[in-house]
């Protein structure tokens, strides 16, 4: 049973007189207690999906089921998902406990019930003690558990999570990441992740699907997400990705010098490599490998790894990322001339 | 001298401007005078105090403005609320014409709107009475409590209504419980606002009273023949309240805050 569907949903707003439309056709599954993740730049239509799921805005036209039950055109106080806003949206005149109890309150739980659930809620954020504070009393870290807790509480079919560590430091954000998916294994409910962030969607998600102009570019696990990126902008936007484009020949693509192994593709080809993949060398590398050329013109130390840019005999520049293993001296300097090579399989012909 | 001492000197000179003219009036409702004028002190009394309700048509008539205040203000508090909502939180059509009307009912002269409302109560054919007094108070107050609600509900995080609908809550019970509550600080400006205008208006009042006699109305009425100092008691009673109430509101923003 999928706990949502979505079936070639589209939003379309008149802005100005003018049809934009902000999702331009999304259809998705998302399995009962996955950690699924939207994830996309600003104006994706990430967020417009998710508040679509929530019932904040209605679909111009699809459909939207709950765990098989359409519920296109059911408003959200009548949905079986709670979100966690962007802004936390806490009710500033309650306290954590009555902030927390607000929904269960709303279905005429009787309150022996409240009081337990609450209490057991409150004890998974850690926020036992903290209950008479009032939302403003309280840290950023602690107010998103809170958030957290007050959708949790009410035992949805699936949490919808807009952006929620946005506002947080790194290093908490860091931190809440862990904790999220601790949550989400100790509940086990589903949650939809809307992120911009591409390094938080790969720490926490089961399935990613990444947006741009309101489609889905790519839907997959982290790992194919970041290791065969089905588009370039899927390439670039996860990580740090080079691309390079030539006409292949029997499976060998000629370009900066030296020659890229394309198993089995002919013609017109854009190729991604990662630059954790490639390494770098002063002379000739031996063997069955992509092998370019070139003249390194930058190089970074950025403490667990050096970065060098590498600038091709045909002027393409390729980021190759160094670890820092055992000493911290760099292989090359700023305008030697080096060797770039990496396995066959770490580089993806992708569509355009 | 420093330019903090000046400063200091001249918070005080502005503060002792102010307060002057009440401390005058808290000053003359002691005074025990003997000649028809409350004008030169003649010695301290609690005498007035005794005998505060023993003007009968000065009684009546702040008994008259105290009703049509509390009245109109119930009445101000709940079009204005609901008006300072819809121009802060949606976008609608005739929205600008509204902002516009809501702007113009503030800085209308008060000559003009009691005029032009004496001739529109008199064109309606409806006597000019209590009922007439509080239509006039709701309609300049109106746009007081607007504005001071609609800057709060600008302020508010829209996210805070759909978290409250998200977690099951009604249309009602989110008024009710989420955003009544985070407008109420507005809200109770916007009441002490409308009461304050409404107890203390004359102008307008005094085109569209009738026989009706308001407090404002009666002392105006009563210059000529010398102001009892039992009005200056009833001032200083009312500004105590008012003192009281405001230094109560400040308490309670900062608890909030």
């Amino acid at each position: 049973m999928h706990a949502i569907q979505l079936d070639g949903v589209v939003k379309e707003y008149t802005s100005h007189g003018e049809v934009v439309q902000a999702v331009k056709g999304v259809t998705l599954d998302i399995a009962e207690g996955e950690f699924f993740s939207l994830l996309g730049p600003s104006g994706c239509g990430k967020t417009t999906t998710m508040r679509m799921i929530a019932g904040f805005e209605e679909p111009s036209k699809g459909t939207i089921r709950l765990h098989g039950q359409d519920v296109t055109n059911v408003p959200p106080n009548k949905r079986d998902v709670n979100m966690v806003f962007q802004s936390y949206a806490l009710f500033p005149h309650m306290n954590v406990w009555d902030n927390v109890a607000f929904g269960l309150k709303q279905k005429k739980v009787p309150a022996e019930e409240i009081k337990r659930r609450v209490g057991e809620m409150l004890e998974i954020v850690d926020l036992v003690g903290r209950e008479k504070r009032r939302p403003r009393e309280m840290s950023g870290g602690q107010q998103q558990r809170v958030a957290l807790a007050r959708a949790l509480v009410n035992h949805p079919r699936a949490l919808l999570l807009d952006e929620p560590l946005g506002a947080l430091d790194l290093k908490l954000r860091q931190a809440m990441q862990l904790e999220l998916k601790r949550i989400q294994r100790e509940v086990g409910i589903t949650f939809v992740y809307v992120t911009h962030d591409q390094s938080e969607a790969l720490t926490m998600s089961d399935r990613i699907a990444v947006m741009k102009d309101g489609l889905v570019e790519q839907l997959g696990d982290p790992r194919t997400i970041y290791e065969e990126p089905a588009t370039a902008f899927v390439a670039g936007f996860i990580g740090t990705s080079n691309l390079l484009t030539g006409t292949a020949n029997g499976g060998v693509l000629k370009v900066g010098g030296g020659r890229v192994l394309v198993p089995g593709k002919e013609g017109e080809v854009t190729v991604t490599v990662r630059p954790e993949k490639i390494t770098i060398c002063t002379e000739e590398p031996q063997g069955e490998l992509s092998i370019v050329s070139g003249t390194v013109t930058e190089v970074v130390y950025l403490g667990t790894y050096n970065s060098y840019a590498v600038r091709l005999a045909d002027g393409v520049e390729v980021t190759v990322f160094q670890q820092n293993a055992v000493d911290a001296t760099a292989t090359a300097e700023r305008g030697d001339s080096v060797w770039l090579s990496w396995q066959p399989q770490h580089s993806y012909a992708i569509g355009k | 001298m420093s330019s903090g001492r000046l400063l200091k000197a001249y918070t005080w000179l502005v503060i002792i401007w102010l307060s002057s003219p009440i401390a005058v009036m808290i000053l003359f409702g002691f005074n025990d005078k003997k000649s028809k004028s409350n004008t030169s002190w003649q010695g301290f009394t609690l005498k007035w105090y005794h005998q505060l309700f023993e003007i009968d048509g000065l009684t009546s008539a702040l008994v008259t403005s105290l009703l049509i205040a509390v009245v109109s203000t119930a009445v101000t508090v709940v079009l204005g609320t609901l008006l300072g909502l819809a121009l802060g939180r949606h976008r609608f059509r005739g929205q600008g014409v509204t902002n516009f009307l809501v702007f113009a009912a503030i800085s209308t002269p008060e000559l003009v709107m009691g005029a032009s409302l004496l001739s529109l109560f008199v064109s309606a054919n409806l006597p000019r009475d209590a009922l007439t007094i509080t239509i006039a108070h709701v309609l300049f107050s109106l746009s007081f409590v607007t504005v001071t609600v609609r800057a709060r509900v600008l302020t508010l995080d829209p996210a805070l209504e759909e978290a409250a609908k998200d977690l099951g809550a009604t249309p009602w019970a989110t008024f009710r419980q989420v955003t009544l509550p985070a407008i109420m600080p507005g809200v109770a400006a916007g009441a002490m606002l409308a009461f304050a205008l409404s107890v203390d208006d004359y102008v307008v009042t005094s085109f569209v009273n009738g026989s009706t006699m308001t407090f404002p109305l009666w002392i105006v009425a009563s210059v000529k023949t010398g102001i009892p100092p039992q009005v200056n008691v009833m001032g200083t009673l009312i500004f105590g309240i008012g003192v009281v109430i405001a230094v109560a509101n400040s308490i309670a923003a900062r608890r909030r805050a």
